[in-house]
């Protein structure tokens, strides 16, 4: 490469293994202030690390120069509308980032006596009745760190239920538009999927569930409003059917983004769901983490809760780890609370009114979206969307452009993606989800721009199937990168 | 107009244009589809809005009194470079998505492969994901892994992994199909019986769970084990709570462990009440197709410019689904950037510095309490920077007399170690400064002068 | 796409080749596009027996898995390794080099029930 750049502001960056110098030093640490010990004099040498060489030696400077170039390759909420569907992309409140910086929180050690920790217990406690509040269910747990570990979480207190009452149920019925994880989640908690197909309104019949339900069913697994971005209007009635049969019905709370306010899933016959904080609650994604998956339940769960469970006695809180039916621990300590600590500082920032604007306004945009739109993409369902809807390639098809080829081309247009070919139940799906965060400028900003897509797609194909061209790297080669393997550096 | 509104852009007439277009008259009508029962007619049942700055100030006063401390027991107290908070602020980072599209994300998913390759080099082995939960859930995930790879029922698990690592992997087992086989510890040295681990080494063994350093603080020798693992066609599974005890330790990989399972919380990530952290995920190449989350990969884009990709996701959920190697989706992606930029920071010379100031001042420590009369090293074999300490007095009041004085004197046992009712695990790290630990062993010989 | 006379087709999109008590499988031209880019095949071990209709083995593109049926009874004799660096293959050559497993059959009659080109072809959906 040499040491000529020439790509302008958006620059070239190797490796930081490519960079640096032997001796460079990136960092002051604490001083010595006690003498050095001698490995070798307390730790048998064959113990011993014997070569640091596979770590980089760079000056702060460098470090520092590094990871702003690799940000700035980067899109996020904070660069612009990031439509993507079931992810729930709004903006990530600045005040919440200052909650959590807070020293008496982040360098608080786990262990700390819980007389120490009150004010941290009670932060929990409230929040949890928050959560239970906002869903309308009886107790909540804050343990999991993600949306699949929650539902783990539920799917295996839902299986301990089951084993006390002395019932082996096997079945878990999935639906086809539920998300991937609600299947690997039921086959990790020991459950055998079966799946369930919604009908020509892209939601799920209470008929079809009557004749698949039985008592080999231990859950219904449901997603509400689901991935087609519609409402499941039949979930009341569905859910009777379900507890007549003495199963479950586990709500994936994913989408909740367009209920605050509107409606209770605990009112629908849910009986545990899980919720996103990284989605609903504000908390920002992090580039894949961390997240939290918060699990609330009915009453008749309440008893399987992972431990330890916040209580409070009196004015005191502490932590009760003597409940002799729990399914145990789903990590070490008690939960991410470096991330419950935004999503508390979401709640008490909006309060119920300001809930319920933000799943009106998210109703809203996605409505707006799909009426202005639909003219020139093909709508799967074309009914009253809730939070997203989804659009198909059909329309383009005849100029053999695909969802991915118009998905790249909105790249070129300062755009992020929606998300594409999810779910399965729509051939070539595009899912906008735009989130109550988004200004109706912005909008039809993003609704000119796919309209523009779509004549391309009709007059100059190529422009889509050759897209992204302004961007760093274009179309990369996955199907390398899956047939060799190249999962670290190396040195040469 | 609330201050909430700040985050919600749309304007009384916005709204009403918006309306227009879609031909309703109300917001309530977009939930027509709602059967009535089900629609809420009161307001949720939560306190009223606040202000920033009341927000602030309502949570300030939550804050809990920082004292000196010598807790650790799998989560530490460890120097973050100012750098490393100030590069994970940038928004590009914190608030980008899943990199599922690459070409708007090679920020984050070159520091991604940038950790994977730091992970390998730390625990001396050849892949890692991207990360896991926590160490806890990443070891649970190791077992079920060993599981799917040798089709076998049996564990062995010794006593001395991090007590809630063991119950988070009893949790994600299930009993019908698995058995757990606890492995004691030998009474004087702390470490895993090895006698005990032979005995029970047979063909229905999948996997050899064992930690090191240990929940004790103890370096476990794990020469020669995994040859007898092997033998009986077993895979052997270490786990770690200290990351930073690789500075100075050999890795596992280089005793021939086949998965590395563990806590990177030491690498830059604040203690924040036990979450979030940074589970680490490391094994062999020929068992990547059985890895759980998600892998990064180097390639080439069309003009021949390198790049990066998530890769082999057909093992993941979103596309294999009820036969995916896990569920995971999303895990500690920025929590993985804090230990790339951590370790970025110190280098090389950095984190062997690191280490053995650990090791230094844990020692310091070690020979004031051994001095002490009725305080006797709790076991004998050679720790890292945490170590057991028998006392001839109720550890419990022991610690309240040093509460008082604003120390947090330890870890008592009891609660995890029944048999262990007099011992407390002290961990020191870089953190402490001399008078602290000075202080720390004036203050526990005056307890124990009672 | 091409479809050999000589070959027996299963609904399943695998093809056999009958050679005595032995058959050789691989998957259908047809199967290949619809997967596009094959990446990895898991391939089973020699001597494994598998009943007609198992699974025995796995196919993946980068964004889709899916299963290796076996249309008859038998037991894998020998495998094809080449796939292992050349997952591509089974792409550009789905009946010659990207054959994926010899079987010793024992029960020949299955082959009846197997499909001629002609009305393997007639199965799949028309090209628009």
């Amino acid at each position: 490469m040499g040491r000529i750049r020439d790509t302008g502001l958006i620059q070239e960056e190797p490796l930081i293994f490519e960079k640096g110098r032997r001796g460079r030093r990136g960092c002051s640490l604490p001083e010595w202030e006690v003498d050095e010990v001698n490995p070798e004099r307390v730790i048998p040498s064959h113990l011993l690390r014997e070569q640091w060489d596979g770590f980089p030696e760079v000056s702060e400077v460098e470090v520092v120069r590094h990871f702003t170039r690799l940000s700035q390759w980067n899109y996020g909420v904070d660069s612009g509308l990031y439509p993507l569907g079931s992810c729930t992309m709004k903006y990530n409140p600045k005040l919440n980032e200052e909650v959590a910086k807070l020293q008496g929180f982040s360098k608080l050690h786990p262990y700390t006596p819980e007389a120490l920790c009150q004010g941290i217990l009670r932060l929990m406690d409230e929040l949890g009745a928050f959560l239970a509040e906002i869903t309308g269910m009886d107790a909540v747990t804050l343990q999991p760190a993600a949306g699949a570990h929650g539902e783990l979480t539920g799917l295996m207190m839902i299986r301990a239920c089951l084993r006390d009452r002395g019932e082996r149920r096997s079945r878990i019925l999935v639906p086809d538009t539920a998300h991937g994880t609600n299947c690997s989640s039921s086959t990790l908690a020991s459950f055998q999927m079966v799946g369930i197909k919604s009908d020509e309104r892209g939601i799920l019949s209470a008929k079809q569930v009557k004749e698949q339900m039985n008592e080999e069913v231990a859950a219904l697994m449901v997603t509400n409003p689901n991935t087609l971005g519609l409402f499941e209007e039949e979930l009341g009635e569905i859910s009777e059917i379900v507890h007549q049969r003495g199963g479950f019905v586990y709500c994936d709370g994913a989408n909740l983004n367009a209920l605050m306010g509107i409606v209770k899933l605990g009112d629908l016959g849910v009986d545990v769901v899980q919720l996103n904080l990284h989605k609903t609650f504000s908390t920002p994604h992090g580039g894949g983490g961390p997240g939290a998956g918060p699990v609330a339940v009915k009453r008749e769960l309440v008893p399987y809760l992972p431990i330890p469970v916040i209580e409070r006695q009196g004015e005191k809180y502490y932590l009760n780890w003597n409940r002799p039916k729990t399914i145990g621990k789903m990590r070490a300590f008690y939960g991410n609370v470096g991330v419950m600590l935004k999503a508390y500082a979401y709640i008490l920032s909006m309060g119920g009114e300001g809930l319920k604007r933000v799943s009106e306004l998210a109703v809203l945009n996605a409505n707006y979206l799909m009426k202005k739109l639909k003219d020139h993409y093909h709508l799967p369902y074309d009914r009253p969307c809730m939070h997203e809807c989804v659009f198909t390639d059909r329309y383009q098809e005849k100029n053999h452009v695909t969802t991915l080829d118009i998905a790249k081309r909105l790249i070129d247009y300062g755009f992020h993606p929606p998300t594409i070919y999810f779910p399965l139940v729509v051939k070539g799906a595009l899912m906008i989800e735009p989130t109550e965060t988004e200004s109706k400028d912005e909008l039809d900003r993003l609704i000119e721009t796919m309209i523009l897509i779509a004549k391309e797609a009709e007059e100059n194909p190529d422009l889509l199937r050759q897209a992204p061209q302004r961007v760093k790297v274009r179309r990369l080669d996955e199907v390398l990168a899956a047939r060799k393997p190249k999962l670290r550096w190396s040195p040469k | 107009m609330k201050d909430f509104n700040r985050y919600l852009p749309h304007t009384p007439e916005e709204i009403q244009e918006m309306l227009e277009e879609i031909g309703l008259e109300k917001v309530e009508d977009l939930f027509k589809m709602i059967p009535p029962p089900y629609r809420l007619t009161k307001p949720l049942n939560l306190p009223s809005p606040l202000s920033e700055m009341d927000l602030l100030r309502s949570l300030e006063s939550l804050q809990s009194p920082l004292y000196s401390s010598f807790l650790g027991g799998g989560a530490y107290h460890h120097f973050i470079p100012s750098v490393v908070s100030h590069l994970v602020s940038r928004s590009e980072f914190y608030t980008a998505y899943t990199p599922y599209q690459p070409e708007v994300s090679q920020g984050t998913l070159q520091a991604i492969f940038e950790f994977q390759t730091l992970m390998c080099e730390l625990t001396g082995m050849e892949v890692s994901n991207a990360s896991m939960y926590d160490g806890a859930s990443s070891l649970a995930e190791a077992v079920l892994m060993a599981y799917r790879i040798t089709r076998r029922r049996k564990i062995l698990l010794s006593e001395t992994v991090h007590p809630e690592y063991r119950r988070v992997i009893q949790t994600y087992i299930d009993p019908e199909h698995h058995e757990v086989v606890s492995i004691p510890y030998l009474k004087e040295e702390g470490r895993t019986d090895p006698y005990s681990l032979f005995h029970h080494l047979d063909r229905e063994v999948s996997a050899v769970v064992l930690q090191s350093p240990n929940f004790f603080g103890i370096i476990e020798d794990l020469s020669g084990i995994s040859e007898r693992v092997h033998q009986e066609g077993a895979l052997l599974i270490i786990g770690f709570s200290e990351a930073l005890a690789y500075g100075v330790l050999k890795p596992p990989g280089l005793f021939g462990a086949d998965i590395v399972a563990g806590e990177g919380q030491s690498l830059g990530i604040p203690l924040s009440y036990g979450g979030p952290y940074l589970g680490i995920f490391t094994t062999r190449e020929k068992f990547i197709r059985n890895m759980p989350g998600r892998l990064v990969g180097e390639t080439i884009d069309l003009e021949g410019r390198r790049g990066f990709v998530l890769t082999l996701a057909t093992r993941e959920q979103h596309i294999r689904r009820e036969r995916a190697t896990s569920n995971i989706c999303t895990n500690e992606g920025l929590c993985a950037l804090m230990a790339t930029i951590f370790l970025s920071c110190l280098g090389k010379e950095g984190l062997r510095e690191l280490s053995l100031k650990n090791l230094s001042k844990a020692e310091y420590a070690k020979k004031l309490a051994s001095e002490i009369r009725g305080c006797r090293i709790g076991f004998t074999s050679p720790t890292f920077n945490e170590f057991v300490l028998e006392l001839e007095r109720d550890p419990q009041e022991v610690l309240r007399e040093l509460r008082r004085e604003k120390i947090l004197g330890g870890l008592s046992l009891a609660r995890f170690y029944p048999e262990l009712s007099n011992h407390l695990l002290v961990t020191v790290t870089e953190m402490n400064r001399k008078e602290e630990i000075d202080k720390w062993a004036e203050l526990l010989r005056k307890a124990m002068g009672r | 796409m091409k479809f050999p006379e000589e070959l027996l087709y299963s609904e399943t999109h695998e093809w056999i080749r009958e050679e005595g008590n032995r058959v050789t499988l691989g998957i259908t031209d047809y199967a290949q596009r619809e997967l596009r880019d094959i990446v990895y095949v898991e391939l089973p071990e020699i001597g494994a027996e598998f009943k007609k209709g198992q699974s025995i083995g796995v196919v993946e593109s980068v964004k889709t898995v899916t299963d290796i049926f076996t249309p008859v009874t038998g037991k894998v004799i020998s495998r094809n390794e080449e796939l292992k660096d050349h997952p591509e293959y089974i792409n550009t050559d789905p009946y010659g080099k990207g054959w994926i497993v010899q079987m010793e059959i024992q029960q020949k009659e299955e082959l009846k029930g197997l499909l001629t080109a002609q009305a393997y072809q007639g199965l799949l959906p028309k090209e628009e």
